[in-house]
């Protein structure tokens, strides 16, 4: 079972929260402008990396509230956790952290 | 006494403590300390099973959790049965029962053996191969023979009587194994101060250490000092030692399943304890100190009952006092065997042999067994063994350097042993994602970087000398210690002296034999029956990838998962193909590293606990009236109320005529319902919904369609407006989570910056539906505050005011088509308001009904339910609600999606009514439409009944139905295919009754 630092509460299990999906998919301002191509990559497109990837997840049996974690999906390794709003951070060197073994990683969430 | 084959004196075993137990309806006697295995071995049974596909004779293989042969069923009744138990594992008590399994009638004789000499019909991929044709054949025939004539035990036919129990745990450091590594690691990491846990599969600690009768650690006997380090480590208050508890998988950020037998040992378990406690346990740090597992050899008719692994038969003479056998021939490729020989020449066995594989086996272990006087053969292999039940003679010879066998001769013994080396237990490490690497000389996979907080310690990471293996378990464990934040331990060491060093050594694949390799079975998977000449098949046949060998062979796929075959199985792969065991991969390792209960896993949650169940305030007031319930989502609603000698359809017909022609009182508790709150208020809700907001005016309601982003219906429901700011919003029963989950998404991370609050109030509020024509004359004398009038309470209007002297928002809303209102009320006055309005009701001859009638008045209006109608496929212009989408509004969820060129087509699913030529015949839901019943199958769809009933008050049943370009066919005929027949349907408008809506607006 995973550990998940939200931003609000804490590290807490996973059976606490509910995924999200990917992160930084902002709804587009004027939909309207987009053509149907655009708007089916908006809805649909997604970047399934094999490594790390900033996903939402929300504390829905804790403060209710939607954040983001950079979760590597290889490793299961969480790097980072952070509030809505606030900037995706260095993808590169958090994977440099990681690259670093899990007790490297590990210290990193720590200090977040 | 005992048993024949019971050694006089030594052994864990307390000889004070006798006991009796049954094995295939014999009595044995047997002592405390004793397991199934060993209490069966000193009465001279070895014969343990037959196997899985040929039926052949197996006897005890091994002395641990690896066994694959002597597996049994134990337990007194069937609501206490467990099958596949590993006798190894089960430890004696009083009244054991077992029963041997995969015979009959008996394990002495046994019919199945003919597939034995069926064999060459049962190749490698035979389920494959055999019995493709004819399909139908395989669900009818070939599956449940051959579930009958190959398996394993037999599922219980009672419900589990035993209790199961959860528990999680936190700790600084978690040891997997109490062997020499694992105490020593413990105790390293305790001094830390940490909090430290430590696991272990076996009733006592000490591990390897059990059976280790001449190294002595500090001065004192491995026993003593076993004794020592668990006393050390139980006197301090931050370790938990848990025994009898196997540490079965390991998941990602160092969560450790752990399964705790708590009462399998027991003669009369007490009735506080559960059978078994389900450990999760978040470490910070892991130390893996889980051993290594004994390699068999790969040699023709290895599994003959009385082939054994050496030093499990070390461990039947040191731990459990008890000789296995009179006379043993060894095969090995490993010093070890020679430990095992000179242990059980002490114990009084007599060695036969030593057949070494090697060409020079050398070293002091070699030299003591020579110096014993036990004939050495290097250079020599056993090429086949003979007797029926048990071993009667070892067939040995010399073995070329081209592999060719020389100087056969026939040995007499009653025992075979035999060792490959030594399979560090690299399971969980595996399982937690860290890289394997494989070690040459040990001819095994070893740790190497590991993927979470975890380090390995002695023989799981190839470590073999005694002295070697304590102090790495200290270091790991203060390394841990360390990691997780501790320090200051002491650095210690331990002097291991009386045991003699040794080179592991090792073989991996099949022994040369000499013989006819088509003819002789040399077994690899002793559990699923795979032998050395069907993997040397699938590779011939083109399986390359060992993931694909294992599942076309099925090795290393029973419930011990190969412990004792993956690595000899990689090694006949590997010289088939003739390229590199790295090359040729591992497979995946998974949790359960041994079976773990499903009890265990389900835990409390069994019966009643299974699954919550939601049930409204008016729930007992339906139950008392002997209304039949059904579940939706979970909640349990009333479906109808019977009354004496009705059928469910007498009383819908009875509950719709009423609702028609007087009134009806209906439980809509369970509507979901979201008070949405704040200045931006109804920006929220525009942007929400499809439909307008900011011009309802307060008093107001208004039916909201919910859209998904990709413009499909999502959910719907009456929303009225209390306030400027303040919508009272309902969703469809069970779909209130979801509703809510949908908008807080937007509103947290689109719209941050809307003044908006969102609550659930599902369960604040008890809703009353009260509908039909007399409706209004049964509410008005209980309500106060609000003017009942139609002028002054239109339909769809809501207003604040009491009922029967309780708070009320009355909602003149309708569900039916009829003049109706939904009395919402604080949920703890739910069910004195219902009764109230009930007793008003009586001139009126009020009826309750329930959700069956609900649904036929609906559908008799063309009222869809979102679910039924749609289908997660459907945009509101599908079902008819063009109407409720806001034409002005530039944006809401689902709007730029419902506009794309392919929502407009005239072709798309519409929803349309049904009536079929016959009134009485009522269309089945689901049922597929077409055009030309009489064309070929498969036949072109148009679409699908979505709902349908018979209408009592129109005196014809009715549907609706999603159909290809619907709307334009009003009128023509189409075709509901039933088996032997097609039902001609014509296709009208989705609304039966009242379409005008005079009713509505009594
Ligand atoms: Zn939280």
């Amino acid at each position: 079972m995973l550990v998940i630092p939200c931003p609000y509460c804490g590290p807490r299990p996973e059976l606490e929260f509910r995924y999200g999906g990917e992160a930084h998919i902002a709804r587009p301002e004027d939909p309207s402008t987009l053509d149907d191509e655009a708007w089916g990559a908006f809805l649909y497109l997604r970047s399934n990396p094999k490594g790390l990837h900033a996903e939402r997840w929300r504390h829905i049996h804790g403060c209710a509230r939607y954040f983001n974690v950079v979760r590597d999906t290889i490793s299961d390794t969480i790097l980072a956790s952070y509030k809505v709003g606030e900037a995706k951070p260095d993808m590169d060197a958090l994977a440099r952290i990681l690259a670093g073994g899990p007790r490297a990683a590990a210290g990193e969430e720590k200090s977040k | 006494m005992s048993g024949a084959y019971r050694l006089p004196s030594g052994g864990r075993i307390n000889r004070q403590k006798p006991i009796s137990f049954t094995f295939d309806g014999k009595k044995y006697q047997g002592f405390e300390g004793d397991t199934l295995a060993s209490a069966l071995i000193a009465n001279g049974v070895l014969l343990a099973g037959r196997s899985f596909k040929y039926h052949r004779p197996r006897g005890i293989l091994s002395a641990g959790a690896d066994e694959p042969n002597a597996l049994v069923g134990v337990g007194r009744d069937q609501a206490h049965y467990t099958p596949n138990v590993r006798m190894t594992m089960q430890e004696l008590y009083d009244g054991l029962v077992a029963e041997s399994q995969n015979r009959w009638p008996s394990l002495m004789f046994d019919v199945g053996a003919i597939n034995d000499m069926l064999s060459p019909f049962f190749p490698a991929g035979f389920y494959y191969k055999t019995f493709m044709w004819p399909r139908k054949a395989w669900d009818a025939f070939y599956e449940p023979k051959i579930r009958s004539m190959a398996g394993l035990g037999k599922a219980p036919t009672e419900a589990d009587a035993d209790r199961y129990s959860q528990r999680y745990a936190h700790c600084d450091v978690l040891v997997i194994g109490g062997g020499p590594a694992g105490l020593a690691a413990a105790l390293a990491a305790a001094e830390s101060g940490a909090r430290v846990m430590l696991a272990d599969d076996q009733p006592e600690f000490g591990g390897s250490l059990l059976a280790e009768t001449e190294a002595t650690i500090d001065g004192k006997s491995a026993i003593d000092w076993v004794a020592e380090m668990v006393a050390a480590l139980k006197a301090r208050a931050n370790v938990t030692l848990l025994s009898r508890t196997q540490a079965f998988g390991y998941y990602p950020h160092n969560s450790i399943g752990l399964s705790e037998r708590l009462t399998d040992h027991l003669a009369n378990p007490p009735a506080h304890l559960p059978r078994e406690r389900f450990w999760t346990v978040h470490a910070g740090e892991v130390v893996i100190a889980a051993g290594s597992l004994e390699r068999p050899m790969v040699f023709p008719e290895n599994d003959r009952p009385g082939v054994m692994l050496a030093d499990s038969a070390r461990i039947y003479v040191n731990r459990y006092g008890v000789k296995p056998g009179k006379r043993a021939v060894v095969f090995t490729a490993h010093d070890g065997a020679y430990r095992a020989a000179l242990d059980l020449k002490k114990a009084g066995i007599e060695i036969a042999a030593i057949a070494d594989l090697r060409h020079h086996p050398e070293g002091p272990l070699v030299e003591a067994a020579k110096a014993a006087g036990i004939d050495v053969l290097p250079g020599t292999s056993v090429t086949g063994t003979a007797g029926r039940l048990r071993v009667k003679s070892a067939t040995l010879a010399r073995i070329g350097a081209d592999g060719s066998a020389m100087d056969e001769r026939q040995v007499e013994c009653d025992l075979v042993l035999m060792s490959g080396g030594i399979t560090p237990s690299v399971h969980l490490f595996s399982q937690s994602k860290g890289k394997l690497r494989f070690d040459e000389h040990l001819k095994a996979y070893v740790p190497g970087r590991p993927a979470e907080r975890e380090r390995s310690a002695g023989a799981c990471r190839g470590l073999y000398a005694l002295s070697a293996v304590i102090a790495d378990g200290f270091a790991q464990g203060e390394g841990a210690a360390k990691s997780a934040g501790f320090g200051g331990v002491t650095a210690r060491t331990f002097a291991v002296a009386g045991t003699l060093e040794s080179d592991p050594g090792s073989f991996l694949g099949a022994a040369p034999h000499g013989r006819d390799a088509s003819r002789v079975k040399a077994f690899v998977d002793f559990q699923n029956d795979v032998t050395a000449k069907d993997i040397r098949l699938a590779t011939r046949e083109g399986f390359r990838s060992i993931e694909h060998v294992k599942r076309y062979t099925t090795t290393g796929m029973a419930t011990d998962q190969g412990k004792t075959s993956n690595m000899n199985a990689l090694g006949i792969v590997s010289e088939a193909l003739e390229r590199d065991i790295p090359e040729i991969g591992l497979t995946t390792f998974r949790p359960p590293y041994t079976p773990v209960s499903f009890g265990a896993f389900a835990g409390a949650s069994r019966g009643d606990l299974f699954d919550p169940v939601r049930t409204t305030p008016i729930h007992g007031w339906a139950a008392e009236q002997g209304a039949a319930f059904e579940d939706v989502g979970i909640w349990k609603r009333a479906h109808y109320f019977p009354k004496a000698g009705e059928d469910m359809h007498a009383a819908v017909e009875r509950e719709c005529k009423a609702v028609r022609d007087s009134v009806g009182i209906f439980d809509a508790s369970t509507l979901g319902k979201i008070e949405v709150v704040g200045k931006d208020a109804a920006t929220f809700m525009n942007r929400i919904y499809t439909n307008a907001w900011t011009k309802l005016e307060p008093g107001r309601l208004r039916y909201g369609v919910m859209l998904r982003e990709d413009g499909f219906v999502m959910d719907d429901g009456v929303v009225g407006r209390m306030a400027d700011d303040r919508f009272h919003v309902t969703t469809t029963t069970g779909g209130a989570p979801r509703v809510l989950a949908h908008m807080e998404d937007y509103l947290q991370t689109e719209w941050a910056d809307l003044e908006v609050w969102l609550t659930s109030t599902t369960e604040e509020w008890a809703v009353i539906a009260v509908q039909g024509p007399n409706a209004r004359k049964v509410i008005e004398p209980l309500v106060e505050g609000i003017d009942l009038s139609p002028e002054a309470m239109p339909h769809m209007s809501v207003a604040v005011g009491k009922i029967c002297g309780v708070p009320t928002r009355l909602f003149r809303v309708s569900f039916t088509g009829e003049l109706g209102f939904e009395i919402n009320v604080p949920a703890d006055y739910g069910r004195a308001v219902w009764e109230a309005v009930f007793a008003a009701g009586k001139a009126y001859d009020i009826t309750p009904y329930g959700t069956e009638t609900m649904h036929v008045l609906r559908a008799e209006k063309g009222y869809i339910i979102v679910g039924q109608e749609t289908d997660g496929t459907a945009v509101p212009d599908d079902v008819g609600l063009g109407w409720a989408v806001g034409k002005a509004k530039k944006d809401f969820v689902g709007k730029r999606s419902i506009v794309r060129d392919e929502f407009q087509k005239p072709d798309r699913k519409q929803m349309v009514g049904l009536l079929t030529d016959v009134p009485a015949e009522v269309l089945e839901e689901g049922a597929q439409i077409v055009a030309d019943p009489k064309q070929p199958a498969p036949m072109t769809v148009l679409g699908q009944v979505t709902s349908s009933y018979m209408s009592s008050v129109l005196g014809h049943s009715i549907a609706l139905a999603m159909v290809k370009g619907g709307r334009a066919r009003l009128g023509e005929t189409l075709y509901v295919p039933m088996p032997g027949r097609a039902i001609p349907v014509k296709v009208v408008e989705p609304i039966f009754f009242d379409k005008e809506g005079v009713r509505l607006n009594g």
